[in-house]
């Protein structure tokens, strides 16, 4: 197995404030990790940075994807090379139909990579069949995107765009949060279908109960901008049956 | 016109008309200043029959007392400088044309969005008053059509050209709609109007193409008191585009264009503009000063105006294309998008008069500041007693990029008859760097992400644009919002 996404040293902060203080996680091809923390300690600025959000400062360190230092690369640029993250709040984009929000993001994409434009029917039937499965309703991809949609579609939209956008790398920040049961089983039957030797999943969350349904090889725990405690799926258990206490107590000691 | 309809027109219109500018003055022939020799001095030199000179002198004269009683119009929200009439030159002869020997000599700031908006060549050329060897093709193209266009009895020609060819015509309509009383600029304009263009539809005519999208280039050369008189007669239809989406320097600060437009029983006129006059530097130097007065008549029963602008350009705008529904079952649209950023200034919307039974009136305003822009809506719908069943519907929307500009609404309602309905809606929105940010994770680059959210903020506008001109609208909104996110 080769090392897809290598983290090293990673610090970083916002306006000044440093919040990842030195991270350090290999992720290889063909696995999912997941990461879980309590609140504010540090999960979803990891995400944002690996994306590239402007108004994170990195400090440190250094992020590899496919072995290349990614931290100077434009957002898109990051995209382009197949990094994806589902975000924890998507954003509304009025009168942008989905549909061709998601064409134009694929052509761009496809483009980056020298490739030639989706075929535009296919891309039509696939993303009508794909919005009915996953969002419940096709006529969604004529609204523009996320307009008057619940929390709960916006975060099985993120997961339409997966789909559809195919990463090699998808970071989902709290894919789980504000989902019912059923949901929350769509969600993870489609991030199942989508692994493989060549893809990484690097999943972000409070609880256990989508890792129940993922089954990930690696869990970390996140503390204050580190990396505390890394296992196997045994260690969300764990922490599910226990608490982070027990966890951070056992750290200090 | 009735008498008393325009009566009730002007004491409806004209309180609200006002504007205001400021102008330095680079260039020469006629001298600096306004008075009545200057007037016959420019009516001479367009050779003009003696009755149009005494239009203007009286225009002349009306504005004069206006100055006089300092009634230049001071209510728009944007701020300049007190502009000095008697310091700007009111006719210069045809521009000197070229100016430059290649293309390269041009500002590249210039040429990049040349470049960008896709614009041949050949037209870049000429747009950016570059020598040229070659014929161009749209002068051939433009005699082609006129030709065909004179068998259907169609009048499309500068209103110079129609002062002495159509003297009876132009007579007739020529300031029905915008008498030279009806606000300072107005007047200014009547009395020292430099050219511009006159349409005439005769009864029953179909205009067959877009006036005026293979006239782009001779639009770029435009004056600064440009006159625009377009006449749809009896079930005709017309469409008019105005203007160009290459950016338009010009050595004339202040621009007072006047553009009246009738339309006879079952007539339609639709009316396009891209307005894309340089918008001054980053402190808003040099920016055009754009104050206009655009004004239809819905004159006869069952007749129609639509009005569809892009205002992208100028560092302040004062314009507020308007409609009188007088005939019955008379509709007119209105759309618009406007953009400041910089330190552009845009005080702009329309008025919907409501006279005639049954009238509808639509008001789609689109409004997008940036940087220090200011963008201002201000609408006014009004219906008349004698307006039953009139219906209006006003959507205004703003959106803000970043946190030095300014968005402003003023809509003014008057309803005067219960069987009236007026709608009004209005939205407030923003563009933050989480938007931007969600789109480029998902590959679009900056420029892209914008072009497409503000393409979906101004979609019912856009699509009212002739089709070749939508794209290239498309495109100007973002690159005239470049760089203003994040």
């Amino acid at each position: 197995m080769k090392p897809l996404v290598e983290i090293r040293n990673l610090r970083a902060g916002i306006d000044g404030k440093e919040i990842l203080k030195g991270i350090n996680l290999t992720i290889n091809s063909g696995e999912t990790h997941a990461i879980m923390g309590p609140n504010g300690s540090g999960k979803s600025t990891l995400a944002q940075v690996i994306a590239g959000h402007p108004a994170y400062e990195v400090y440190e360190g250094e992020v590899l994807f496919e072995g290349e230092n990614i931290l100077e690369l434009e957002p898109e640029e990051r995209a382009q090379k197949g990094i994806f993250l589902a975000f924890q709040a998507p954003v509304e984009i009025p009168g942008v139909p989905l549909l061709e929000f998601l064409k134009t993001a694929l052509n761009e994409l496809r483009e980056a990579r020298g490739q030639e434009p989706v075929d535009t029917m296919s891309f039509l039937s696939k993303t009508r069949e794909l919005a009915k499965e996953i969002i419940g309703k096709e006529e969604v991809i004529y609204r523009g995107v996320n307009e008057g949609f619940s929390g709960g579609e916006r975060k099985r939209n993120e997961i339409l765009q997966m789909r559809l956008l195919e990463p090699k790398f998808a970071v989902l920040d709290e894919i789980d949060s504000g989902l019912d049961i059923d949901a929350l089983k769509l969600v993870a039957k489609h991030i199942n279908e989508m692994r493989n030797p060549e893809r990484a999943f690097l999943l972000i969350t409070h609880y256990y109960r989508i890792l129940e349904h993922v089954k990930p090889e690696k869990v970390h725990i996140l503390y204050d901008g580190k990396i505390v405690r890394s296992g196997d799926y045994n260690l969300a258990l764990e922490v599910e049956e226990k608490g982070y206490d027990w966890l951070l107590e056992s750290v200090k000691a | 016109m009735p008498e008393e309809v325009q009566k009730e027109i002007e004491e409806v219109l004209s309180r609200d008309y006002e504007w205001g500018f400021v102008a330095p003055i680079e260039e020469e022939v006629a001298p600096p200043g306004i008075n009545e020799d200057i007037i016959r001095y420019i009516s001479e030199k367009k050779e003009e029959p003696e009755w149009m000179l005494e239009w203007r002198l009286k225009a002349y004269r009306i504005w004069k007392s206006m100055w006089e009683r300092g009634e230049e119009p001071h209510w728009a929200y944007a701020h300049y400088p007190p502009i000095d009439y008697q310091s700007i030159s009111y006719y210069a002869a045809p521009k000197k044309r070229p100016k430059y020997g290649s293309l390269e000599e041009v500002d590249p700031e210039i040429r990049r969005m040349f470049e960008k908006l896709g614009i041949p060549l050949e037209e870049q050329k000429a747009l950016a008053g570059v020598a040229v060897d070659a014929v161009l093709d749209s002068v051939s193209v433009a005699t082609t059509y006129r030709k065909k266009l004179e068998e259907m009895g169609i009048i499309f020609m500068s209103i110079s050209e129609a002062i002495r060819e159509h003297p009876d015509l132009v007579k007739k309509y020529l300031g029905t709609v915008v008498p030279p009383g009806d606000n300072f600029f107005a007047a200014l304009n009547a009395a020292v109007f430099s050219d511009g263009t006159f349409v005439y539809v005769p009864p029953g005519v179909k205009c067959p193409i877009e006036l005026s999208t293979y006239f782009r280039i001779n639009a770029a050369r435009t004056g600064q008191f440009e006159r625009t008189l377009i006449v749809a007669d009896k079930n005709s239809y017309v469409s008019y585009l105005e203007g160009c989406t290459a950016p338009m320097r010009d050595e004339h600060q202040l621009h007072a264009a006047v553009v009246e437009l009738i339309a006879l029983d079952g007539a339609e006129i639709k009316y396009s503009t891209v307005q894309n006059w340089w918008t001054g530097d980053e402190e808003g130097r040099g920016g055009i000063y754009n104050f206009v007065t655009k004004r239809g008549l819905c004159a006869g029963k069952n007749s129609r105006i639509m009005w569809v602008q892009v205002e992208v350009g100028s560092v302040i705008t004062w314009k507020y294309p308007s409609t009188i529904l007088k005939g019955d079952n008379s509709v007119s649209e209105f759309y618009s998008v406007a953009i400041t950023n910089k330190r552009q200034q845009a005080d702009t919307g329309t008025k919907m008069i409501h006279i005639g039974k049954n009238t509808r009136s639509r008001i789609v305003s689109k409004g997008i500041s940036a940087g220090y822009g200011n963008n201002t809506y201000r609408g006014m719908v009004k219906i008349l007693p004698s307006a039953e069943n009139a219906r209006n519907y006003t959507q205004c929307d703003s959106m803000l990029i970043g946190n030095n500009c300014g968005a402003h609404t003023v809509p003014s309602i008057e309803v005067r008859n219960p069987t009236a309905v007026s709608e009004h809606e209005a939205t407030t929105s923003r563009i933050g760097e989480d938007i931007l940010f969600y789109c480029r994770q998902r590959g679009l680059d900056e420029e892209k992400a914008i072009e497409l959210i503000i393409s979906g903020f101004a979609k019912e506008v856009l699509r009212q644009l002739p089709m070749e001109f939508a794209v290239e609208a498309r495109k100007l909104l973002s690159i005239s919002l470049e760089g203003s996110v994040g």
